[in-house]
């Protein structure tokens, strides 16, 4: 029974944790384009969206 | 917070430091994989005074930030064009947005982790029961599920009760004011109860109950919000050009957005007026049953005020513009185009009849449950509860969704292939249909033709016939105005120039009449008639012919073998000459056809083909398709067909591809489908739940549960149909079975 005392609260404070992490996502655009998402993982070609890179990149992409 | 404020002041200080940084978003309708994402953000990032640039594979669009100094959102389309996308600028209305912005999801967030919280204490408490918790621990978790469920219920449930409250304050009902009055019956319930120290604690049945209705409510949400922004899209690619005769007299296509006030348009018959303005020379007839709902066309001639967005429908008109503002003719495109998806089909208005009547049958078999159990003698405590039950369990969630959910999917699906459904109950017309007939030039043809042989045309012949054409909207009349163009040749427009559905152009020259038409009607030696599709006559010279290269769509044998197959019937009417008719009826496969056909023979067919019992898909593009194309049962247009025609067909397909056709029917017929299949499940549901919980069978727990996944189910299948792949199933049978698929 005594240890519901502190399980709970650790439980609670666990989801806390997990739902803030969520709206973390929510307000970052984390959900804006979920099936780009899915490729941008198999693509390493792409460089981040910098300024300076994307010329050079361009240059030495393959296909 | 610190990371997400951080990176915003960084970069409005670089947006201070570079003040010609602008940014634009651009619709990509064709971005489709991947590879698409990469090759798209690569040109972008290549091209001088792009900064950044982001695509977005759901929305179809890329987000981009460049130099206003060194490119412009023309040139960034025009480097799209080269990597073989089309793209336009996002016409925004706004809508889609605020979708978005009601913030679902964060809500379905907090109730999920206050339902799965509150869980973990219940189940402490009913294995408590079990062993050895005594009742102040007890009472303690049910205080613990509480402090969790009041705030989230109050943030997360907020959309139920502002729908109810709305509803109620119109002294109407909807579904949302049976669950408030479930949820906040509930919770009450249950904080009385807490406080008592009982333990009918209903608050993981509330919170419940709210995750997964907030779980159905989101995923129609992103259909929604899909569906919207592919429309918005569609809409901004749906480059709305306007003739203007410039100071030199020549006549020249712009962006409608382009025209000033002052400047001189030349309107062709169906077409809609890019501006408001005055009428100059030429008399028509309006129609305006967009803006005033007025169905019948008003006369107008000179001097008379005329008003974007509007349609003209007999005649070439010149009119002076008075308004540069493209916004009311964007604003009434995009609200004719969203009709379809906004709209109250047959099946969608029964649902919501079914609904309605159903709402006030909710609270009173919640109410009758409450004093059949009170007179039972079984006390308050119980009764309330088995009233709770029913309350949640009847609301008529599943019920309402079911057909309107089927018809979002469905016009998003269409909206994501490039067409566009208009009408209202379009798609349950769609489904009906039994046989399809196609106009061929523009339509079973490709809608850019080229004019053959136009060396041997004489330089003053083809000006003169261009001049003519130039007020048209005719595949043929096109093809002349861009050969002349081609040739480096100024189009003078010939003022007086009428056009006559099904026939041709005519204008008074210095009292002689010109024509520019079909072999008929400007009167060629029948021994001359197959030479070529379209002549030009002066008065005093031999008729001269125009050929044209009337090629059939590439997939057009393909489609047709398709409709065939599935055993639809298929047929060709054109007014085209019947020589040129056979043989591409040959081409394609089609073996009922006629040529010459004049608008009243078309319709003629048609109606003689719905009196044997059929149920007919009109497919044309052109000023003479239109009457057919408002009296066939179910109607499409291709993208490139003449305002008018658009306007009275059910729904407008985009790209050079006939497959359209096919795909329409198909979604149609799963929609069909699908709507039959929600209503079933709703009912069996209803069929199913209601006794027992009026039986006091069902606990709020089980209600919640049951209830909210049968709207999930009903919402879920509807989804489905944006990503099925379908086969054309043989078309209904009405004359037998009416009715039944």
């Amino acid at each position: 029974m005594t240890v519901l005392a502190w399980m709970l609260p650790a439980a609670l404070a666990l989801g806390v944790v997990m739902l803030s992490a969520f709206f973390w996502a929510l307000r970052n655009g984390q959900f804006e384009d979920l099936e780009g998402a899915g490729w941008r993982i198999l693509d390493d070609d792409i460089a981040p969206p910098s300024p300076k890179e994307s010329p050079e990149n361009g240059g030495r992409s393959h296909g | 917070m610190e990371s997400i404020v951080a990176p915003r002041a960084a970069q409005s200080a670089s947006d201070d430091a570079a003040d010609s940084a602008v940014s634009v978003v651009l619709a990509v309708p064709h971005m489709v994989c991947g590879g698409c994402v990469r090759t798209i953000e690569q040109a972008l990032r290549a091209s001088p005074g792009v900064a950044a640039a982001r695509a977005n594979l759901s929305a179809r669009r890329v987000a981009i930030t460049f130099d206003a100094r060194e490119t412009s959102s023309a040139g960034l389309v025009g480097v799209l064009q080269n990597e073989g996308f089309t793209a336009a600028e996002v016409i925004d209305d706004g809508v889609a947005q605020s979708v978005r912005q009601s913030g679902l999801l964060g809500r379905v967030g907090v109730a999920g982790f206050a339902s799965a919280n509150i869980m973990m204490v219940s189940v402490s408490v009913w294995s408590g029961n079990a062993s050895d918790m005594d009742a102040s621990a007890q009472t303690l978790f049910h205080w613990i599920s509480a402090l969790i469920a009041l705030p989230a219920i109050a943030y997360s449930a907020q959309p139920f009760f502002a729908s109810a409250f709305a509803a109620l304050r119109g002294r109407r009902l909807n579904m949302d004011v049976p669950i408030s009055l479930g949820i906040a019956l509930a919770t009450a319930m249950s904080v009385f109860q807490t406080m008592r120290g009982s333990d009918q604690v209903y608050f993981d049945a509330a919170v419940t109950l709210v995750f997964f209705l907030l779980i159905g409510r989101a995923l129609d949400e992103s259909m929604r919000f899909k569906s919207r922004s592919a429309a918005e899209n569609l809409l901004s690619l749906k480059a709305l050009i306007a003739t203007v005769i410039g100071d030199d007299g020549v006549a020249r296509q712009i962006q409608a957005r382009h025209v000033k006030p002052g400047m001189t348009m030349i309107v062709a018959a169906g077409e809609r007026i890019a501006a408001d303005g005055i009428v100059e020379t030429g008399r028509s007839e309006i129609d305006e049953s967009l803006i005033t709902g007025e169905t019948l066309p008003r006369v107008v001639s000179a001097g008379n005020r005329v008003h974007a967005g509007t349609i003209n429908g007999a005649g070439p008109l010149q009119v002076m513009a008075t308004a540069s503002d493209d916004n009311t003719l964007l604003a009434e495109i995009a609200r004719l185009m969203m009709a379809g998806e906004q709209s109250r089909g047959r099946y969608v208005r029964l649902a919501d009849r079914a609904a309605r009547i159903y709402a006030p049958a909710v609270h009173v078999l919640g109410l009758l449950t409450f004093i059949g159990w009170m007179l039972a003698g079984a006390g308050w405590e119980p009764a309330l509860t088995h009233a709770i039950a029913v309350l949640i369990i009847t609301c008529p969630c599943a019920l309402a969704l079911a057909v309107p959910a089927v018809q979002v999917a469905a016009t998003s699906r269409l909206f994501g292939r490039g067409t566009i459904l208009k009408a209202a109950d379009g798609l349950e017309r769609l489904a009906e249909v039994d046989t399809v007939v196609f106009d061929k030039t523009g339509t079973l043809t490709d809608g850019d033709l080229r004019l053959l042989d136009s060396d041997a045309i004489a330089g003053n012949v083809l000006a003169a016939a261009a001049a003519l054409a130039v007020v048209s909207r005719h595949p043929y009349a096109q093809a002349v105005v861009r050969a002349a163009r081609d040739r480096g040749l100024n189009v003078h427009p010939q003022s007086g120039t009428r056009e006559i559905a099904g026939a041709g152009l005519v204008a008074d020259r210095g009292g002689d009449e010109v024509r520019l038409g079909s072999a008929d009607w400007v009167g060629v030696q029948p021994d001359r008639r197959n030479e070529a599709s379209l002549w030009f006559q002066r008065p005093s010279f031999a008729p001269i012919g125009f050929r044209f290269e009337d090629r059939l769509r590439p997939d057009a044998v393909a489609v047709i073998g398709e409709l065939k197959a599935a055993g639809y019937g298929v047929a060709l009417l054109s007014g085209d000459r019947p020589e040129a008719v056979a043989q591409a009826a040959r081409a394609a496969g089609i073996a009922s056809w006629q040529g010459g056909a004049t608008p009243g023979d078309k319709h003629a067919r048609l109606d003689a083909l719905q009196r044997d019992g059929h149920r007919v898909l009109m497919v044309g593009d052109g000023l003479n398709d239109a009457p057919s194309l408002a009296s066939a049962h179910a109607s499409l247009s291709p993208s490139t067909a003449v305002d008018i025609s658009q306007t009275a067909a059910d729904a407008v397909f985009q790209g050079g591809k006939l497959a359209a056709v096919a795909d329409v029917l198909k979604v149609a017929r799963a929609a069909h489908r699908l709507a039959l299949q929600n209503f079933a499940i709703a009912l069996l549901y209803n069929v199913v739940f209601v006794p027992m919980a009026m039986a006091g069978y069902v606990t709020p727990l089980v209600a919640a549960i049951a209830m909210s996944t049968s709207s999930i189910i009903v919402t879920v299948n509807a989804v489905r149909l944006r990503t099925m792949t379908l086969a054309l199933p043989p078309p209904p049978r009405l004359d037998r079975q009416r009715g039944v698929e």
